[in-house]
């Protein structure tokens, strides 16, 4: 009895685990019941049972946190989303300057040919798992510099892209849906990969 | 600023091919071999001061027999003056560093290396600035084209970084439409005479 299945329970007290990423439970009746059922739970037994790869993507999608790589205008709004207005502290989202400690890469402006190799190091030198967000017209495609003899045209050319962001530049807004768009994706994958 | 200016004729006239005033600015035409002792007797001397070399530049003029032009723009602090000395190089000239008088010169003589391909001799460091590493070219001469020759990519099985020659997708689009600002007749305050008649013939 240790499972929180939802088909065990009354219809309509309890829709879904509290741990299912697909549909996050808002606030009511709802949500008091499943925590109320978790809290007997772990009172009576003193442990909880989920799905293990259910339980992976609920604390990587969590625990974004994404690296510091601002190349241009569009790490201003970047900022901008994790300054104290959009505060993406909240998402758990937290800046770090080393690729080692990073999950997600923000790829935040022009990216040139002569950073293009630093820029493909600092993703390798990510550990698994690791996701990229390109940010902004220049990263996703060139944008205002398509045809410029020294910008790439689309980070996409250097490292695989999970989400694009489009915008010049994106607002603070923009990036925060953007990062909420990568948290679905996470939360969609399975984590066990059987091969 | 007729001191200014006749101290200047006094002091350098003689190694001017040209001093003009132009848009209200203070412009010197200087012969190749003459720019460093020009800079030098205006920023010794204490009348004028020009003691700061704001920026150091050039422009391309690909038509003419001599197609650079090496652009001096100096700052007087004492005056309250600008002043903007000009000389003229050819591809392949060589020009004398000016980073013994100016040391603002080291970066900006390198910038202008890189973008135009005019050597500066005496340079301690005459490496490109910007441009990548083993970039070829000198991009703001305007018969560089503007996507360059090379592009990057990242190579699967290399695992690295190539470049490869540059191949565009989408052709270089040119719109070339008439401006609405140009192609608008705004009709004059108090003119209106033949706005009936615009009306009848739209």
């Amino acid at each position: 009895m240790g499972i929180i299945d939802p088909s065990k329970h009354e219809p309509g007290a309890v829709s879904a685990t509290p741990l299912s990423a697909d549909m996050p439970i808002p606030p009511g009746p709802d949500q008091d019941a499943i925590l109320a059922a978790v809290g007997d739970e772990i009172a009576n037994r003193g442990f909880v049972i989920a799905k293990a790869d259910k339980l992976f993507n609920w604390a990587r999608s969590g625990s974004l946190w994404p690296m510091t790589f601002g190349l241009a205008c569009c790490a201003v709004e970047m900022m901008h989303s994790a300054a104290s207005r959009y505060d993406m502290d909240r998402y758990g989202m937290l800046f770090r300057p080393s690729p080692r400690q990073s999950d997600v890469m923000i790829v935040a402006g022009t990216l040139t040919n002569k950073m293009a190799p630093a820029l493909r190091r600092v993703y390798d030198q990510m550990p698994e798992p690791r996701w990229v967000l390109s940010m902004g017209s220049c990263a996703n495609g060139g944008g205002y510099y398509h045809y410029s003899y020294a910008v790439v045209r689309g980070c996409d050319r250097i490292v695989p892209v999970d989400v694009y962001v489009p915008g010049c530049p994106p607002t603070a807004e923009a990036l925060i849906y953007g990062l909420l768009q990568l948290q679905k994706k996470i939360r969609r994958t399975a984590t066990i990969a059987r091969t | 600023m007729n001191d200014f200016h006749d101290r200047l004729t006094k002091l350098v006239g003689h190694q001017c091919q040209a001093i003009e005033m132009k848009g209200g600015e203070l412009v010197l035409h200087v012969a190749l071999a003459d720019i460093v002792s020009v800079l030098k007797a205006v920023r010794d001397d204490t009348e004028l001061a020009v003691t700061q070399l704001s920026d150091l530049t050039a422009v391309d003029f690909p038509e003419r027999p001599e197609r650079f032009d090496v652009v001096y723009q100096m700052l007087s602090v004492n005056n309250n003056m600008r002043l903007r000395i000009i000389t003229r190089a050819d591809e392949g000239d060589i020009v004398p560093s000016v980073i013994g008088l100016f040391r603002s010169a080291d970066w900006a003589e390198r910038e202008v290396w890189d973008m135009f391909g005019i050597y500066f001799s005496g340079h301690p460091d005459m490496r490109r600035l910007l441009t990548d590493y083993g970039f070829e070219g000198h991009p703001l001469r305007k018969d560089f084209p503007l996507t360059g020759y090379v592009e990057v990519r990242y190579s699967d099985t290399e695992r690295r970084v190539v470049y490869e020659p540059v191949h565009l997708n989408q052709e270089y689009r040119d719109f070339d439409f008439l401006s609405p600002w140009e192609g608008m007749q705004l009709p004059q305050v108090g003119d209106d005479s033949d706005t009936d008649e615009e009306q009848a013939g739209a």
